[in-house]
């Protein structure tokens, strides 16, 4: 069976969770300082959100309607436990930086959004295509904040100095402001004033 | 003349650089008069219009201006321990001042025509208040690469992105001033960045702000900023380290009787941001622990003190920023006032509170104005019933 491509391909762009829905705009603030956390919360979000869409897809037909939240967010909450438990394993360091915020995709309004919205309503395949979509989505928008915030905040990129001493020497600082939350919304909001304008989309 | 106007008609709706349209609409305006006249009745009695208004503004600025580059030259040589001239005070603070008015048009001007071709509107003088603003609230110290950046915040975040001149929610001057003190805290606050020194600094001068040695007094606060050599009357005439344009209250406060009396600045603000400031001052000299304390600074040394007159009168009074109801104005004022003599008596991390105080409650402002025109509405509702 044929998946359409645009279940795919319209979260990333003009349907995107993050610019399109403001959905998931906390963790888009909170791990972003750095690009590194912001790969990493990127590729969790999208392990998580693909396979609650696929599960709950598997799952739709004997769900009852009645306790459906409560069977989702048991899917849902096991593979963040599950994510969580792997980063600690295999990178304990980065599990620290993020802290609370991969038990946080929990919480995450994209990750039961794309359940209700999509994967209780069709088959699992496309529903894990529509799951890798919007997480990449997300995903996408992390990796630029996080690109732009360690750029200009840091001067790094994935903690390599990337701006040149000589450059700092003639007078050049990091701007501070990139390192708090409000730069992140500041960016957040340079991206959604540029797709927007390209995209001639407006909000209701 | 003639070829003025065959050259206008290229750049018409229809012509061949149709784009460009706003570049041409501005220069005819600034030279000549519009060549458009209204048709049929009309209700103006005065040609007061967007341009008239700011002129006012700048002109009651100019007072700050020129003394703010004096005092730019005086504390430049008193800092370096040489009796100077007034010409040369003068002189060392255009060399100063002029370059950050350079920056701050080209850049901010940049901005305005882009979006103007851009959006295909008209180019309008909206930047020249904060064109004209902008250098007065900054450290003669400051950066230019920085201001420049601060700019360009200002303007196209501050303003363009809300719709341009008129839409936006924040003062654009102080959002560039906001902007500079979260990214680069250490060109714009500290102890050492509001005198411009050749280098070497006299034991006998205080580089640092009144406000700043108010944060830890060592002593009575009164006795310690004298000691220092800030008493009152020189705070008032504005011979002190500072921002260029906030140090004298004297030539604020000639700003301040020509925007009241051409109504450009609303009174109704600037009272009630100084009775703010009153009111809580005297609330903190209540609970002051010890005269020693930041707290015990009467009122009328926090309205001498930093940026207090000059936000009262130029940055609080925004028309498009501030609350638009005369009863609204009254609590948009007193609050900035309050919040202002709060931030300064109780965090000693911001010794000044002003610019803050102030994007607070242009936050606000519509909020005011919202509940302004309904317990209106209740009241009348009320008479009309009863």
């Amino acid at each position: 069976m044929a998946v359409d491509k645009k279940i795919f391909l319209s979260p990333i762009n003009e349907n995107n969770p993050i610019t399109t829905q403001v959905l998931g705009i906390c963790s888009a603030l909170a791990v972003t300082s750095q690009l590194k956390p912001s790969i990493v919360m990127g590729l969790a979000v999208i392990a998580v959100v693909a396979l609650s869409n696929l599960i709950t897809s598997f799952m739709r037909e004997y769900i009852p309607q009645k306790v459906r939240i409560i069977v989702e967010m048991t899917v849902v909450a096991s593979l963040v436990i599950l994510v969580d438990q792997i980063l600690k394993a295999y990178a304990y360091q980065m599990s620290k930086q993020l802290s609370v915020f991969v038990g946080l995709i929990i919480t995450n309004c994209i990750v039961l959004g794309r359940i209700e919205a999509f994967s209780m309503g069709n088959r699992p395949v496309p529903s894990l295509v529509d799951g890798l979509g919007n997480g990449l989505g997300y995903a996408l928008i992390l990796f630029i904040v996080g690109f732009f915030r360690e750029l200009f905040g840091f001067g790094k990129i994935l903690g390599y100095q990337v701006l040149p001493e000589s450059l700092y020497a003639a007078g050049y600082e990091n701007n501070g402001l990139m390192v708090l939350a409000p730069g992140a919304f500041i960016i957040l909001a340079l991206i959604i004033w540029l797709q927007r304008t390209i995209s001639g989309y407006r909000e209701e | 003349m003639k070829a003025h106007g065959t050259i206008r008609s290229a750049f018409e709706k229809g012509g061949r650089f149709e784009r460009l349209w706003p570049l041409v609409d501005a220069a005819e305006t600034f030279f000549f008069r519009l060549p458009v006249r209204t048709a049929g009745g009309t209700h103006v009695r005065d040609a007061y219009d967007l341009k008239r208004m700011m002129m006012i503004v700048v002109l009651a600025l100019f007072p700050s201006m020129a003394f703010g580059t004096y005092n730019v030259g005086y504390q430049f040589y008193a800092s370096a321990g040489i009796t100077a001239g007034h010409l040369e005070c003068l002189l060392k603070g255009l060399w100063v001042v002029v370059p950050l008015y350079a920056v701050t048009f080209a850049v901010g001007g940049f901005w305005e025509v882009l979006f103007a071709l851009v959006r295909g509107e008209e180019i309008n003088e909206g930047f020249f208040v904060t064109g004209a603003l902008i250098p007065l609230i900054m450290p003669p110290t400051i950066p230019l690469w920085q201001l420049a950046l601060a700019v360009s915040f200002g303007v196209v975040l501050g303003k363009e992105l809300f719709g341009g001149t008129g839409m936006n929610i924040f003062n654009p001057a102080l959002v560039s001033r906001a902007f500079l003190f979260f990214a680069y805290p250490k060109s714009i606050s500290g102890a050492g960045v509001w005198t411009l020194t050749g280098g070497t600094v006299v034991d006998a001068y205080t580089m640092a702000t009144p406000l700043h040695l108010g944060i830890e007094p060592k002593g009575e606060i009164i006795a310690h900023l004298s000691a220092s050599g800030f008493d009152f009357w020189r705070m008032f005439t504005g011979l002190e380290p500072g921002s260029i344009g906030e140090t004298s209250v004297i030539a604020i406060l000639i700003g301040a009787i020509l925007l009241v009396a051409t109504g450009v600045g609303s009174w109704r603000i600037i009272v009630s941001v100084f009775a703010g400031g009153a009111a809580m001052a005297l609330v903190c000299n209540a609970f002051a622990p010890s005269p020693a304390n930041v707290m015990a600074l009467p009122a009328h040394y926090h309205f001498v003190m930093g940026g207090f007159a000059f936000g009262a009168v130029f940055m609080a009074t925004d028309p498009v920023s501030a609350a638009g109801t005369n009863a609204g104005k009254y609590v948009y004022g007193f609050l900035i006032g309050v919040l202002t003599v709060l931030v300064r008596a109780l965090n000693p991390a911001y010794p000044e509170g002003m610019m803050l105080a102030i994007l607070f409650m242009n936050l606000f402002a519509p909020l005011i104005d919202f509940v302004v025109v309904r317990l209106n509405m209740r009241r009348r509702r009320l008479r009309a019933a009863g």
